[in-house]
């Protein structure tokens, strides 16, 4: 049996899943990411293989995405977020064009084509106010936590206006309404109708084509998803079975799998982790791309179609 | 004698001015913000008049200024921030041409012409990258008062690159740094750069021309004066009394009033 195990180190969590060649989900692990993403790798792994009853030894292939993806030395191959964020939801939802991540410290909104394949993206990873972490200093500020924002935001019945102009600045406004006596449930919905504006505006640069995808840790926040969805004005596919945080990790699981499959139907073996792809490129640091970046897109790996039944196809890179 | 008062309420700290009709200081005053702007300008202007040893009656024309100027419920009149940095600096560096404030929530460049008068200014007051709240985020993470900062960052011999421009990344990225073992004055050397250089940007947008003077808070910061001095190439003006330039300049604006022979509502009612 093929073990195909995706970590996605993100900023804020890591987060694992491991699946058999049936492409069934076997086990999943999440944990913070803290200050070392490479340990937090470790530990996800080893909660991973406990979680799902195997030994290590029994992972036939590791696949990291994420920003951290490089700090993790017992890996095969490296994935951008981007790819597996498509991979993922195209392999849910064929019908999906437009896929929207909200993480803790960047968006991104890419379009993709009938066979999963990155067509267009917009990220921002330079401000804070039009990602998470504007939730989670608003949060901060009225003295919640993560968990409490999409609870909280649900019980508004006159939401505020908080301008997403700066997540830094938002603490005096949201001081000021608080001393003016509006609740902070108005507030917090306020904040979350502001970034849900942000993230629409992003998914509009790379052409809004329906239908579309949210995925990352604001699946699990209701009072985002409706603030998204009265935006967009169209439903929004949410990947199934608690997948949306996993679901870049998913989308790694699924290439490494892909990947994997194809050594073995070569008759080749599958080299152990930490060999020659992960070597080739485990000097560089992370890349950062700015929003403003025009929509090509760097492939680090063989990108092929993993919706079922696609035959596969090579894109060649559109880079230079 | 009669005198004015000039009040700025900033976004971090309140200032208060009086000044007999000569245009000698006799009162200062400088507090913490608090939520209710209305009150922290009331506790501010009580505060510079026990200063002074007056009484509110004794002050015929106050003027306010700063972001929460409209707040300051016994204020005469209202003039823009920008005006009244322009003139306090004017008042201490008569060759003043540009004038470059951070403060706690906005840096401002302003350009003067040859009479004193603003010709263009340049603002940030939308993104706390290269405002005071930059410093603000450095001083959290490395649990530190802020007045602390600038001789440490002095120390520093190899700083680090701050790659994030956003003030909530940068707090990540300072801790991740200090986790990688880099000393405290290195990142800290970096932070300021970061700042020196957006600021430096923002002066450059109005076209610098000597003499700068550099005031708001953030001008008290050794570190960050030198900085931008290497990074404009130029020597910078800076006021002993530099945070309270804006309150010095509307307290000038209130001496105009007074001298054109206008007094205070207030006074003139006696509800003071």
């Amino acid at each position: 049996m093929i073990l195909s195990v995706g970590i996605d180190i993100g900023s804020t969590y890591t987060k694992a899943v491991m699946m058999d060649d049936t492409k069934q989900v076997c086990a999943t692990a999440i944990c913070r990411s803290g200050y070392k993403p490479a340990s937090a790798a470790a530990a996800v792994f080893e909660d991973l293989v406990a979680n799902a009853g195997v030994t290590k030894e029994e992972v036939t292939y590791i696949a990291t995405t994420g920003y951290g993806r490089y700090m993790v030395p017992f890996r095969h191959t490296q994935i951008t977020e981007l790819t597996c964020h498509a991979l993922a939801i195209a392999y849910h939802f064929p019908s999906v064009r437009t896929i929207l991540d909200i993480g803790g410290q960047d968006i991104k909104a890419i379009r993709i084509d009938e066979h999963g394949r990155v067509r267009a993206f917009r990220l921002n990873d330079k401000c804070a106010a039009g990602t998470g972490a504007f939730l989670e200093k608003t949060a901060r500020y009225l003295g919640l936590t993560t968990d409490d924002i999409g609870p909280y935001a649900l019980r508004s019945t006159k939401p505020v206006e908080v301008s997403s102009v700066c997540a830094v600045f938002a603490e005096s406004e949201v001081i000021n309404h608080l001393s003016t006596g509006i609740p902070p449930e108005d507030i917090m919905q306020g904040a979350i109708t502001a970034l849900a504006g942000r993230a629409v505006q992003l998914m509009k640069r790379v052409g809004l084509e329906a239908d579309y995808a949210l995925a990352g840790g604001m699946t699990q926040n209701q009072a985002m998803i409706e603030a998204i969805v009265a935006k967009l004005g169209s439903p929004l596919n949410l990947p199934p079975h608690g997948l949306g945080q996993l679901n870049g990790a998913f989308g790694a699981a699924l290439l490494g799998m892909r990947r994997a499959e194809k050594l073995l139907a070569e008759g080749q073996s599958i080299p152990a982790p930490g060999g020659e792809h992960a070597h080739e490129s485990s000097a560089n640091s992370p890349r950062r791309w700015s929003m403003y970046m025009p929509a090509s897109i760097i492939y680090e790996d063989s990108t092929k179609s993993l919706v079922k039944g696609t035959p596969l196809k090579v894109i060649p890179s559109r880079q230079g | 004698m009669e005198y004015v008062a000039g009040i700025d309420i900033g976004s971090t700290q309140a200032k208060g001015i009086v000044m007999d009709e000569h245009g000698e200081i006799v009162g200062k005053a400088i507090l913490d913000m608090e939520t209710n702007m209305g009150t922290a300008a009331q506790r501010v202007f009580e505060r510079v008049l026990a200063n002074a040893n007056l009484s509110p009656s004794d002050i015929a024309f106050t003027v306010a200024t700063g972001y929460g100027r409209y707040r300051v419920t016994f204020g005469d009149l209202q003039v823009t921030e920008i005006s009244c940095h322009a003139r306090g600096a004017l008042a201490e560096f008569p060759q003043t041409r540009t004038v470059l404030d951070i403060g706690g929530q906005d840096t401002k460049a302003i350009r003067i012409g040859d009479s004193g008068e603003v010709t263009d200014f340049a603002m940030n007051d939308k993104c706390a990258a290269g405002t005071g709240r930059f410093l603000g985020a450095a001083s959290f993470a490395l649990e530190m008062p802020l007045s602390d900062l600038g001789p440490l960052a002095l120390k520093s011999t190899r700083p680090v690159k701050i790659t994030t421009t956003c003030t909530v990344f940068a707090e990540t990225e300072v801790i991740g740094h200090l986790a990688k073992g880099h000393l405290p004055e290195d990142v800290l050397m970096g932070m300021h750069h970061s700042i020196a250089t957006r600021c430096a940007s923002l002066v450059r947008r109005v076209g610098m021309a000597p003499e700068v003077t550099f005031s708001g808070g953030v001008s008290r910061n050794v570190a960050m004066v030198a900085l931008l001095e290497e990074v404009l190439g130029a020597p910078l003006n800076v006021s002993s009394q530099s945070q309270f330039m804006g309150a010095i300049g509307a307290a000038l604006y209130a001496l105009d009033n007074l001298q054109a022979g206008r007094r205070s509502q207030h006074v003139e009612e006696g509800v003071r």
